[in-house]
């Protein structure tokens, strides 16, 4: 079945119209997901000049991504409501549907719009949650975005994570003359845009907990360094140029610090800096490999990779110092730890035989799940609701984007269109 | 930068090293720059400024010498280690023999990793290779003035295949003469 759905998919991408960014492909979906119908918004202005957007479209696409829901088709559709008093229920309780969506957009104002949505219950027959949004044609996508996070999270019961977005490296041109950037794109890898591009490695993106910032390393200045750029306005600054390693910055929960591995003075170490005053503490001391520091939501713990054991594993440490633990045993190499947003997971690489994948942890029990089952997956992170973990893998001799299900049963992959994709982080919700 | 003449191109380069040697140590200046990153720093810390020889014309230095052991400057290592393997140690004793004869050469040893695990353990992982490498070079009587080091982890893969072989050509610590 997986065979034949991604099979099915690279037929679909073979039909699609080229178009910048990233494609997505539900590569397994969930049994049992809810019937939804989302009719094609009605636009009630000028025929002839349509808004930039098919809002009912993003919202229906988003809602199928997430994998626990199952849309129907529009040529399946035996009528196109998008007012209430439109509805016959029963048209949509012939094709099992559980819940309908519909919805309009109006002219409102010169380069204005106003989206207004319904969603209902087809078996109550009742109306479930309707908004209006006025919105501008750049801001089209976003609104569809919010109204799929509404009806998700009215359905749900979990909020959704559609209107956040991904920071990921593309590495595009030759062996000798690569062109490295690091883009952002919306969690449907739609909106693709280049923050920064070099001839040298840049890695290790990271978000501010509001997401209007991004900490990466750069080598543009022939060794690497930590910088930070606004992702608004491009503004950005070089925090650290030591000598050797300026490595894995994270920001803690209150965007006042950031983790980072700095080998300056000898081997990798976890420092913490204090943003406002730039003072460094070195949080973790040992003459092996410390790296990849990542704070735990509550702030008081950091994760990290370490090769004390003889052996990349997880340890954790309180942010105020002292004995580091071991959280993982299982397989020889662990690395690249982060926490779920409600701090009781942590994702993180895993070899298994001589593949890599992606494992989660759960930190009360101690209990590790291999959720991927690719050979050289890495990078990964949590969306933030704690619904899916983005990752890096390998297709069809490249790198992709891939997410999972945190309980590993949907997978989807993100593929660009050239280059070779890496990295992905996913935002925080923006504040 | 697409129409900048050819002429031009030793000049940004020279002004690019200059750049990177400035700012060493915990600097935290503030660019501002908005859109696109330096360019071409291509120079700063890599082989390829030290390649490009006058004219073509080879001067003789038996770093380039095909028949002298100087010529290969390259060690490999297995998967997750930093030890140097028995057989690299003459190539390296040779460029000890060189370097220590050669007071003022340069060299920036370069580690790198295959691109298995992640990315910034394999950073940590390059920079043992190349310290590795510093540690012998020293104890061979090197001055630790002429060796400087640093790490690309599994960012400049040589071959970039998936499979054994090329992991086994990526995983390298690399002697570039300044």
């Amino acid at each position: 079945m997986k065979r034949f759905m991604r099979l099915l998919f690279l037929l679909l991408l073979g039909m699609q119209a080229a178009h910048a960014g990233l494609v997505i492909e539900i590569t397994e979906g969930v049994e049992g997901a809810l019937p939804i119908a989302v009719v094609p918004f009605r636009w009630k202005g000028d025929p002839a000049s349509p808004p930039p957007q098919k809002v009912g479209r993003i919202v229906a696409a988003d809602l199928h991504r997430s994998g626990y829901f199952k849309t129907l088709p529009e040529s399946q559709m035996l009528a196109f409501p998008s007012a209430t008093a439109e509805v016959d229920f029963r048209d949509w309780r012939a094709l099992k549907q559980e819940n309908l969506v519909i919805g309009e957009v109006e002219p409102n104002g010169p380069g204005g719009y106003k989206v207004i949505f319904k969603l209902f219950d087809v078996y109550q027959g009742e109306q479930l949650m309707g908004y209006s949004f006025a919105t501008t044609a750049r801001d089209l996508r976003s609104v569809a975005h919010h109204i799929a996070d509404l009806i998700y999270e009215t359905l749900t019961g979990k909020p959704g994570a559609f209107a956040t977005r991904i920071a990921y490296v593309v590495s595009e041109g030759t062996l000798e003359h690569p062109r490295i950037s690091l883009r952002i794109a919306d969690s449907d890898g739609y909106n693709s845009q280049m923050i920064v591009s070099s001839s040298e490695p840049i890695l290790s993106p990271a978000w501010s907990p509001d997401g209007r910032r991004l900490a990466y390393v750069s080598f543009e200045n022939g060794r690497p360094s930590i910088w930070i750029q606004e992702v608004f306005t491009g503004k950005r600054q070089r925090l650290t140029h030591f000598k050797g390693i300026n490595g894995a910055p994270a920001f803690s929960p209150d965007g006042r610090f950031l983790a980072m591995a700095l080998s300056k003075d000898g081997d990798p170490d976890i420092y913490v800096m204090d943003l406002a005053t730039r003072k460094l503490r070195r949080l973790v001391r040992h003459w092996a490999i410390d790296t990849e520091p990542a704070w735990s939501p509550d702030g008081r713990y950091i994760v990290f990779t370490s090769d004390r054991g003889g052996s990349p594993q997880i340890y954790r440490v309180p942010v105020t110092g002292g004995a580091a633990e071991r959280l993982t045993y299982e397989n020889g190499y662990n690395a690249r730890a982060s926490y779920s947003p409600d701090g009781k997971l942590l994702t993180f690489i895993t070899r298994v035989g001589q593949q890599f994948r992606i494992a989660v942890m759960d930190l009360a029990r101690g209990s590790v799940r291999v959720l991927t089952d690719g050979s050289l997956d890495e990078s990964p992170s949590f969306a933030p609701n704690g619904s899916m973990i983005i990752y890096a893998t390998r297709y069809g001799g490249k790198g992709v984007l891939a997410a999972v299900s945190t309980d590993g049963r949907v997978e989807q992959r993100l593929a660009l269109q050239s280059g070779d994709v890496r990295d992905p982080v996913w935002s925080p919700y923006y504040k | 930068m697409k129409k900048l003449p050819l002429f031009l191109f030793p000049l940004l380069l020279f002004t690019l090293l200059l750049a990177g040697c400035g700012t060493t140590g915990p600097t935290t200046e503030e660019s501002g720059a908005g859109g696109a990153a330096g360019t071409a720093a291509g120079g700063a810390g890599g082989a390829e400024t030290s390649a490009a020889s006058q004219g073509g014309a080879w001067t003789g230095s038996p770093l380039e010498d095909p028949n002298s052991p100087l010529h290969e400057k390259v060690v490999h290592f297995d998967f997750d280690s930093s030890e140097i393997r028995p057989e690299y140690l003459p190539m390296l004793r040779a460029h000890a023999d060189y370097l220590v004869n050669h007071p003022s050469a340069r060299v920036v040893i370069e580690g790198h990793c295959d691109e298995r695990g992640s990315r910034e353990y394999n950073i940590a992982l390059g920079e043992r290779r190349a310290n590795a490498v510093k540690r012998f070079l020293e104890a061979e009587g090197v001055s630790s003035l002429q060796l400087e080091t640093i790490s690309y982890g599994e960012e400049r893969p040589v071959d970039p295949g998936h499979n054994e072989a090329a992991w086994a050509k990526n995983r390298r610590a690399v002697l570039v003469y300044q």
